[in-house]
């Protein structure tokens, strides 16, 4: 399963300064991993003067970035949680602008999280858990013994799906459209998803008059608890322009959708990668719930997250100047061995499982994590109760080209009964 | 060494701390359910949650509005005696401090 990227420089010798860690291409490749390795080694924090984004400092170890995450007064996430700020605030007329509250400083954000934070309580998220077990057990039932198929649309997209459109009660029989806007809307030209900027804003126009018609049907109706109703009624939402509104249903159609798939692919190769803990897993399935968090933190299925300086301010002895980008690679402080141990290994009972990056830290932190947990857990309970005797991946996977989602979009496997 | 409890969904938990630990790190040492502490006590993902027993406040004081506040407010049910565990430093004056940990905590 090793596809190791021919065309890439040598990540040993190739000048430091000229390590640029934003270029999609290592991820579709999985050829990042030595980039990160040196830069946590010597230039922990490392300033790439030149990219296709611009310059950008690279924020490489596990407390770095904690660091970094929870002090959301010296970085800023406004407009700064891609590294592409110029196109997602807009730098052609028509392009579609992004203003989520994850891309909010406070006060804003904190009023707009905290209106959809009631969906996500575990209260609500207990509601749901009847539901995503019986669609777990029909699409697990479906599944060809023996035979090979791809993963990826057959169970993680259909059953991110499925969840989507329960989140924002969309029509069920059309939950594939959400899929595809999730995908438009971090796609970028040559991914496979999308071929041209235009062809992005015009497709994401599209969803914005269809989930403006829906807020409308929702005040129309009495308040329920999908995030919709959630947007369509809540008081502090009324004054909430058209374009924040939009931009917070993408981020939460983007951050239930991509994130879980991948981590449910992910963990279907990383048991493959690894016999030893597929073995320990049957032996002991209570042990699916310290294997949730590890599938989190081994996918890490956001890259990094962005943030900009708002003063002058040293980070691991360099100078991080006012106004300049910063990332935070998730990617690499999920594998940084400083502050996780055997952090390189998938390890599903290790001590303190959820002591990882992938969620984020500080006001920013996700709000979907326990319900990301549960999608994860009752999958893998239901996966268990098969008896199945190993799930192979057959060929090779297939990576998107994104430095921001690390997406599975094909990996072929072959259950054996 | 202060003796601190906590209580959670009816269930209490006597817990000896070494002086300047955290409450959420004693917790973490005694397996209190309902306290994770995700971030390992940087004050960053809010998963420390606790009330005070609003007889202990003066002794443990409110949280700081700045830093600690906002986190806190991530959460739901939150009340003025609302602390992040992981943020009150232990000391020999908090013996038989009562801390309760919301039922929606998980």
């Amino acid at each position: 399963m090793d596809s190791s990227a021919t065309t890439m420089v040598d990540p040993q010798s190739i000048p430091i300064d000229q390590i640029d860690v934003s270029d999609p291409k290592l991820y579709q490749e999985d050829a990042h991993w030595p980039l990160f390795e040196r830069l946590r080694r010597e230039d922990p924090v490392h300033y790439c003067a030149d990219s296709a984004y611009g310059a950008y400092w690279s924020v490489t170890r596990y407390e770095d970035i904690v660091a970094v995450d929870s002090n959301h007064k010296i970085f800023s996430a406004h407009h700064a949680v891609m590294l592409d700020d110029g196109r997602h605030s807009g730098q052609t007329e028509d392009a579609t602008v992004m203003l989520p509250f994850l891309a909010m400083d406070p006060p804003e954000h904190d009023k707009q999280r905290k209106i959809v934070t009631p969906a996500m309580s575990p209260a609500n998220i207990a509601k749901l858990e009847a539901t995503i077990r019986r669609r777990v057990q029909e699409v697990l039932d479906m599944l060809p013994i023996g035979a090979e198929f791809d993963w990826v649309p057959t169970v993680s997209i259909e059953l991110t799906a499925q969840m989507l459109a329960t989140l924002v009660n969309y029509p069920l029989k059309d939950r594939h459209q959400l899929v595809r806007w999730s995908d438009v809307s971090v796609g970028i030209p040559g991914d496979g998803v999308i071929d041209s900027w235009e062809q992005r804003d015009q497709e994401l126009k599209l969803f914005a008059q269809t989930f403006l018609a829906l807020r409308e049907e929702r005040r129309a109706a009495p308040p329920t608890s999908d995030l919709i109703s959630l947007l369509a009624h809540s008081p502090e939402a009324q004054d909430m322009s058209i374009q924040d509104y939009i931009s917070n249903v993408i981020l939460l159609i983007v951050g239930g959708n991509d994130t879980t798939r991948n981590s449910m692919s992910g963990s279907i190769l990383a048991l493959h990668d690894h016999p030893e803990e597929w073995a320990k897993l049957n032996a002991n399935p209570a042990l699916i719930e310290s294997m949730v968090p590890e599938i989190i933190r081994f996918q890490t299925p956001l890259i990094y997250m962005g943030r900009r300086a708002t003063q002058d301010v040293e980070l691991g002895g360099k100078l991080i100047r006012k106004g300049d980008k910063v990332a935070m690679w998730y990617i690499s402080g999920n594998r940084d061995s400083e502050a996780i141990e055997h952090a390189d290994r998938f390890i599903i009972d290790r001590p303190r499982p959820r002591q990882h990056l992938s969620f984020g830290f500080g006001i920013h932190r996700c709000v979907g994590n326990r319900l990301a947990e549960m999608q994860l857990r009752i999958l893998w309970e239901e996966i268990l109760k098969k008896g199945w005797k190993r799930i192979e991946v057959t060929g090779p996977v297939r990576r998107a080209y994104s430095n921001n989602i690390r997406g599975i979009v094909s990996l072929p496997v072959r259950i054996h009964a | 060494m202060p003796k601190i409890r906590f209580v959670q969904q009816g269930t209490e938990y006597a817990v000896e701390a070494p002086d300047g630990i955290s409450a959420m790190e004693a917790a973490l040492n005694a397996g209190v359910p309902g306290i994770d502490g995700d971030c390992g006590g940087q004050c960053a993902c809010a998963t420390c949650h606790v009330y005070v027993d609003p007889a202990w406040m003066p002794v443990v004081g409110p949280a700081d509005a700045d830093t600690e506040q906002l986190m806190i407010d991530l959460n739901e049910g939150v009340q003025a005696n609302s602390r992040l565990a992981c943020q009150v430093q232990l000391t020999d004056e908090m013996n038989g401090l009562l801390l309760l940990v919301p039922d929606a905590q998980f």
